[in-house]
C-alpha cells in the first residue's frame, strides 16, 4: 500500500510524500491469455485490492450483490454487449514500492495486433491460463508474440484453481506443458502461480486453499521482479527528434536519450554524416545539466556548427552505431489489406520516416509450432520474416539489443493506416560502404543530346479503353517531330520480360514494378517512354511515379466507361471473362481504382483517338518537354 | 538562514541520504516524532531543544556521508521523470511532424500541467503553437481571470472560441438539458473552431485513468473528416512510434498526459510549483444544494427554485467545467499539500463532480464514449 492508498494516514508530511513518490520505480506489464481466462477479472482484483476503485464507480458495476470485477475494466460498450475484451486498455495502480502501468490486451484471435501493441511497451507479461483447459493455441501465440517483442519476464497465472479443486497435480501438469513449449522462446525467467482471480487467492494475498504453493503471490512478485539487470553498460545514443532554432545563432537538438548517458564536453559523433564535435550544453528548462541519462528528454548544443537534422543520431564517439538501407526484419501484419512484396510503404522509426518496400518475404511463422511456412503474402495478424529495402539509409540497432533503435512501423501511403509493426534483425549489407557509381554522362546530358526532356507517359485505363491506340498515335507524332521514344505495351512485355507472371493481385503488382523499373532505365537513357498498361491499383501507379524524377511522370487516364469498353471488346476478352473463362479480369471480377489526380484525362467518348493524342502532345509542348534543355 | 530553517533543511537532506523518514529523524533529534513537522508548519521550540537537536544532527550526519548514497538508484529515472519525458517526446513529435497543431487550454489543473510540459519541451524556444479555449460562456469567472492572467504572463497566443449560433439561440445549462448544452456549446463549438483554423493536431489534457472508455484511447487518436472517433478503427500504437499522418480535413487528437494519474498530476503540481486557479482550494463560497451536490452561485444567471437557499460554505472544486454543472466538495484544504491530503484520501473518482457523465447513453457508464464518438474531447 502506498501513501496514496492509506486512507488512515491523515497527517502526511508533504516532503516525505514527494520523496516516497520519487523513489518509486515503474513497471509496465501486460496481461494476456485466451478468451474467458479471466484477465479483466484479474486486473479488476488488483485494482480493487490496491484501492484504486472509487466508491462512486461501484454502483454501476453491481449487477447483483457480488461485484463483477471484469466490468470495472471492460470499457467500451461493444465489449460489454459481446462479453469480450476487444481493445487494449491501460490501467494504473501503485504500491509502496512501485507504480504499475498495465496493458490489458485482448484474447480473441482477430485482435492479435492489439496484443502486440500492449507488448511493445511492456517489460513483463502476465499470461493467464484457465486451469480447466490448460495451454491453448492462443496461449502459445501470445507467449510467442511477447517473446518476439522482446519481453524477458513472464508470469504464468494459472487461474480458476477453485474450479479444479485447487489441484496441485493439475497445476504441475500445466506448468510442465508451458515450460516445455516456452523453452524455444527468449524468456529469461518464467514464474508460475496458481491463482483464483475471483476470490483474490495468490493474487494479492496468500491462499489458504493452496497450502502446497510456497511461492510469492502475484502482487509481491510484480513488486520484486528485477528488471534488465546484468545488462552491459550501454553506449550513448540520442535520436534527434526536432531541431530547436530559438534564435538565429542557436541550434539545439531535441530528443530523448534511448541508451546510455552523456556528459558535458564529451566527444560525440553524428551518424550518418560522421561529423564529430563536443557537447557544449545539456539544456532543460530547469537549468543546464552536467550529465543526462537514459530516457531523459533534453536539448543538446554542440561546440561546432554541423548540419544535423531529424533522423540523425548523436552518439558517443567511441562506438558509433551502424546505418543501412537493406535489412532483414520480423514483421507483424496489422492491416486489413494484405501485404504485397514490391509495393511501396512508409517506414517510420523513432525519429525518421523513409520510403520502404518489402523485397522478399522469406517465410511466415506458424505460431503453433514455430515452423517456417513459405508464403507470398501476409494477412491481418500474420507474422513473417522479410527483406526490406529503404529509400534512404537509417541509423539502427538490432531489436534484441535496443528496442527503440530496432523497431519500426509501416504506414500505407494512401490511407495513412499503420499496417505493420516490425523489428530489425540485421543489415543485409553494409550500406555505409556502398556508393553509387557517379557517372559523368547523366540523364540530363542524354536528354540534351536528343533535344528533349526525358518523360514517362503512363497510360492507365480499362482493357479496351483505347490506351494502345492513343499511345501509338502519340508516339508517331513525337517520332515525326524528331523525338526519341519507346513504347512499353502490356502485351509485348508480358510475352517476354514478364512471361513468368500471372494475373493474381500479387503478380499484377510485380508486373507493374518491373515495368516501372524498366521505364525508369529508359528515361535515364534520355527517352520519352510511353507505358500502356491497365495498371488498376493506385498504389502501384504511385510506386511507379516515385521511381521517376520530379515532374517526369505523366499519368494519363484513358477514361472509357466499362459498358463502352465491353461493347468494343476488340480482343474478345470481356466475353471470355463474362463466361468465366478468364479470372481476375479488371472491371469484371477485379477492381480498377480510378486515378485521383492524373496529369491528363482523355475521355474517349467525347474525343477521337487523334484528338486525344493531340491533347497529350499539346501538354508536352506546354510543359517544356519538347525543348532543348539549357 | 534562521537556525530553524537550517535544521529543517539539514534534517530533510539527512532523511534523503539515510532513507529514514522525517518522523524517525525527528524522534532522534528532538525526542518527539512530530517535532520537525511542527517546525515545518511554522511552530517554535526552545533554544535548548534546538541546541541538542543540532548536536545529534552533527553526529548522525557523520554516519551518512554523501558517498554512501546508493548510486544504482541514481541511474534510473523516477516514475514521474519518466512520465515527464514521455509527454515531452509526444509534444516534440507533433511539432516535428504536423503542420498546424494547437493545444487546448481550459485553465484547469490538467491543462496547466500540460502547458508547463510544453514550456519545457520547446525551451528555450517559445511554445511553437497557439492555445485554444472553447468557452461555453458558463465557465467560472475566476477560471477565466486565471486563464487571461497566465496567458499574459507567459506571453502566449490564445484563441478563444464560443459557439455564436448557440449564444443566439440562448443555449445554456438552465434553459436546456446539460446534455444539449454540452453538445452545442462544447462539442459543436470545438468542431467549429477546428474547422475554422484547420488544425491537423490538437493536444488535449485527457488522461486514461479518468474514465473507462478513455482507458482504451490511443495517445495519438485519429479523427475522420467529421471529427468522429471510431473505437474499432484505431491505429495500432507501438513503442513510442506515433503515426501522425493525416489526409486533408482529417486530424489527430493528441493526449500527452495519457499515462498520468490524478495522483501524478497533483504530485507534479506540488513539485514543480505549477500555478492553478484558486477554485481548486477551499474558500467560503455561495452554494446551493441540488440533487445531493453543491453548486456554486457564480453569477446572477443562476436560476434558483423557491425552496433553494444560498448558503456560504467552505468548498473547493475537483474539476472545473461549466459552473452550474460542476459540483463543489466541502473542504478545508487551502494549499496544494492539503488538497493532496484530501484527494488521496478520497473515495470518489474525480469526474464525479461533473453531473454530465452519467446523463446519456444506452447503459450505465457509456455516456463519455457516446459523446466521444460524436467528437467531444
Amino acid at each position: 500500500m502506498s501513501l496514496i492508498d492509506k486512507p488512515y494516514q491523515t497527517n502526511l508530511d508533504m516532503t516525505n510524500f514527494l520523496r516516497t513518490q520519487n523513489n518509486k520505480s515503474l513497471l509496465r506489464f501486460m496481461t494476456c491469455g485466451s478468451v474467458d481466462d479471466g484477465k479483466s477479472t484479474l486486473i479488476g482484483r488488483l485494482l480493487y485490492d490496491t484501492e484504486q476503485v472509487f466508491d462512486d464507480q461501484i454502483p454501476n458495476l453491481a449487477e447483483n450483490s457480488t461485484i463483477d470485477l471484469a466490468l470495472l475494466v471492460d470499457g467500451l460498450s461493444a465489449e460489454r454487449e459481446q462479453g469480450i475484451t476487444i481493445d487494449v486498455a491501460y490501467r494504473y495502480f501503485a504500491t509502496d514500492i512501485r507504480k504499475f502501468i498495465v496493458a490489458d490486451t485482448p484474447g480473441h484471435a482477430q485482435y492479435t495486433r492489439n496484443m502486440a501493441t500492449g507488448a511493445s511497451t511492456a517489460d513483463l507479461a502476465v499470461l493467464l491460463i484457465d486451469a480447466r483447459s490448460g495451454v491453448l493455441e492462443q496461449t502459445r501465440r501470445h507467449a510467442f508474440i511477447s517473446s518476439l517483442l522482446g519481453i524477458k519476464h513472464v508470469v504464468v497465472a494459472i487461474n480458476k484453481m477453485d474450479l479444479v479443486a485447487y489441484s496441485q497435480q493439475k497445476f504441475n501438469q500445466i506448468e510442465e506443458n508451458f515450460r516445455a513449449f516456452a523453452d524455444r522462446l527468449n524468456f529469461t525467467d518464467i514464474h508460475c502461480i496458481p491463482v483464483c482471480a475471483l476470490s483474490g487467492d495468490n493474487v494479492t494475498k496468500p491462499s489458504n486453499n493452496m497450502p502446497w504453493y510456497r511461492g510469492k503471490d502475484l502482487l509481491s512478485l510484480l513488486e520484486s521482479v528485477e528488471l534488465s539487470s546484468g545488462e552491459k553498460p550501454a553506449e550513448f545514443r540520442f535520436p534527434v527528434q526536432w531541431v530547436n532554432r530559438a534564435a538565429d545563432d542557436f541550434r539545439g537538438y531535441a530528443g530523448t536519450i534511448c541508451s546510455g548517458k552523456v556528459k558535458k564536453s564529451e566527444e560525440i559523433i553524428v551518424i550518418p554524416s560522421g561529423n564529430t564535435a563536443r557537447i557544449k550544453e545539456i539544456i532543460t528548462m530547469d537549468g543546464r545539466l552536467e550529465c543526462a541519462k537514459n530516457h531523459q528528454a533534453v536539448t543538446l548544443t554542440l561546440d561546432k556548427k554541423i548540419d544535423i537534422s531529424r533522423g540523425d543520431f548523436i552518439c558517443s564517439k567511441a562506438s558509433a552505431p551502424e546505418h543501412s538501407d537493406q535489412f532483414q526484419a520480423s514483421i507483424i501484419w496489422m492491416g486489413e489489406e494484405k501485404l504485397f512484396p514490391g509495393r511501396g510503404y512508409l517506414l517510420k522509426t523513432c525519429n525518421h520516416t523513409v520510403p520502404a518496400s518489402i523485397t522478399a518475404l522469406k517465410y511466415m511463422v506458424d505460431v503453433d509450432d514455430f515452423s517456417h511456412v513459405s508464403a507470398k503474402t501476409l494477412g491481418l495478424n500474420d507474422i513473417g520474416v522479410c527483406n526490406l529495402s529503404l529509400g534512404k539509409s537509417i541509423v539502427f540497432s538490432a531489436y534484441a539489443d535496443n528496442r527503440t533503435m530496432g523497431s519500426f512501423i509501416l504506414i500505407d501511403r494512401r490511407t495513412n493506416k499503420t499496417v505493420a509493426a516490425g523489428m530489425l534483425n540485421f543489415s543485409l549489407r553494409r550500406a555505409s560502404n556502398l556508393t553509387w557509381q557517379s557517372l559523368e554522362v547523366g540523364k540530363r546530358e542524354r536528354g540534351k543530346q536528343k533535344h528533349q526532356k526525358p518523360a514517362v507517359l503512363w497510360f492507365t485505363g480499362l482493357s479496351g479503353s483505347g490506351k494502345s491506340t492513343i499511345a501509338n498515335l502519340v508516339e508517331k507524332r513525337l517520332f515525326d517531330m524528331g523525338k526519341h521514344t519507346y513504347t512499353l505495351d502490356g502485351d509485348n512485355v508480358r510475352h517476354g520480360l514478364n512471361k513468368d507472371l500471372g494475373f493474381t493481385d500479387a503478380d499484377r503488382i510485380e508486373n507493374i514494378r518491373r515495368i516501372g523499373e524498366t521505364a525508369k532505365l529508359m528515361a535515364d537513357a534520355g527517352l520519352v517512354v510511353l507505358v500502356s498498361f491497365i495498371s488498376p491499383f493506385a498504389a502501384e501507379r504511385d510506386m511507379a511515379r516515385r521511381l521517376m524524377g520530379d515532374r517526369e511522370f505523366i499519368e494519363i487516364h484513358v477514361n472509357t466507361p466499362i459498358s463502352v469498353a465491353e461493347e468494343r471488346d476488340v480482343k474478345g476478352l470481356y466475353a471470355k471473362a463474362r463466361a468465366g473463362e478468364i479470372k481476375n479480369f479488371t472491371g469484371i471480377d477485379s477492381d480498377y481504382q480510378i486515378p485521383e489526380n492524373p496529369e491528363i484525362v482523355v475521355n474517349t467518348i467525347s474525343l477521337t483517338p487523334e484528338q486525344s493524342a493531340e491533347k497529350i502532345v499539346a501538354y508536352l509542348k506546354k510543359n517544356g518537354f519538347m525543348e532543348v534543355v539549357a | 538562514m534562521s537556525q530553524i530553517t537550517e535544521l529543517l533543511s539539514r534534517a530533510e537532506a539527512l532523511s534523503d541520504l539515510s532513507g529514514q523518514s522525517l518522523s524517525t529523524i525527528s524522534r532522534k533529534l528532538m525526542n518527539d516524532g512530530k517535532g520537525i513537522a511542527r517546525l515545518q508548519s511554522g511552530g517554535q521550540c526552545t533554544l535548548k531543544t534546538l541546541e541538542t537537536a543540532f548536536a545529534v544532527l552533527n553526529e548522525l550526519e557523520q554516519n551518512f556521508k554523501p558517498q554512501q548514497r546508493n548510486t544504482q538508484t541514481n541511474l534510473q529515472l523516477s516514475h514521474i521523470q519518466r512520465l515527464e519525458a514521455e509527454s515531452i517526446h509526444i509534444m516534440r513529435e507533433v511539432v516535428a511532424q504536423c503542420t498546424n497543431p494547437v493545444m487546448l487550454f481550459s485553465g484547469g489543473k490538467d491543462s496547466a500541467v500540460m502547458l508547463h510540459l510544453a514550456l519545457k519541451a520547446f525551451y528555450p524556444s517559445k511554445t511553437p503553437f497557439p492555445l485554444l479555449h472553447v468557452d461555453t460562456g458558463w465557465k467560472f469567472k475566476d477560471l477565466i481571470a486565471f486563464r487571461d492572467r497566465r496567458i499574459k504572463e507567459l506571453d502566449l497566443n490564445l484563441i478563444v472560441h464560443t459557439n455564436q449560433d448557440g449564444v443566439k439561440q440562448g443555449v445554456g445549462p438552465f434553459s436546456h438539458s446539460p446534455d444539449i448544452h454540452t453538445d452545442i456549446m462544447k462539442t459543436q463549438a470545438l468542431k467549429q473552431a477546428l474547422d475554422k483554423y484547420k488544425f491537423d493536431a490538437v493536444f488535449g489534457g485527457a488522461r486514461r485513468d479518468e474514465e473507462k472508455s478513455r482507458a482504451k484511447e490511443r495517445i495519438f487518436s485519429f479523427r475522420a473528416k467529421n471529427h468522429r472517433w471510431d473505437p474499432k478503427q484505431q491505429r495500432p500504437e507501438l513503442w513510442s512510434i506515433y503515426n501522425t499522418r493525416v489526409n486533408n480535413g482529417e486530424s489527430v487528437r493528441v493526449f500527452p498526459l495519457s499515462n498520468w494519474t490524478e495522483s501524478d498530476v497533483w504530485q507534479y503540481i506540488l513539485q514543480e510549483k505549477i500555478e492553478i486557479p484558486d477554485l481548486y482550494f477551499a474558500a467560503i463560497r455561495p452554494v446551493v444544494e441540488r440533487g445531493g451536490a453543491l453548486t456554486m452561485v457564480d453569477d446572477d444567471r443562476m436560476v434558483l427554485s423557491k425552496d433553494e437557499i444560498v448558503t456560504k460554505k467552505m468548498v473547493r472544486f475537483r474539476t472545473l467545467g461549466c459552473y452550474p454543472l460542476t459540483g463543489a466538495v466541502q473542504s478545508k484544504a487551502t494549499t496544494v499539500g492539503e488538497v493532496i491530503r484530501e484527494t488521496l484520501l478520497s473515495r470518489t473518482s474525480e469526474r464525479q463532480g461533473r453531473t454530465i457523465d452519467g446523463e446519456v447513453g444506452n447503459g450505465a457508464g457509456t455516456s463519455m464514449e457516446d459523446r466521444k464518438q460524436e467528437g467531444y474531447f
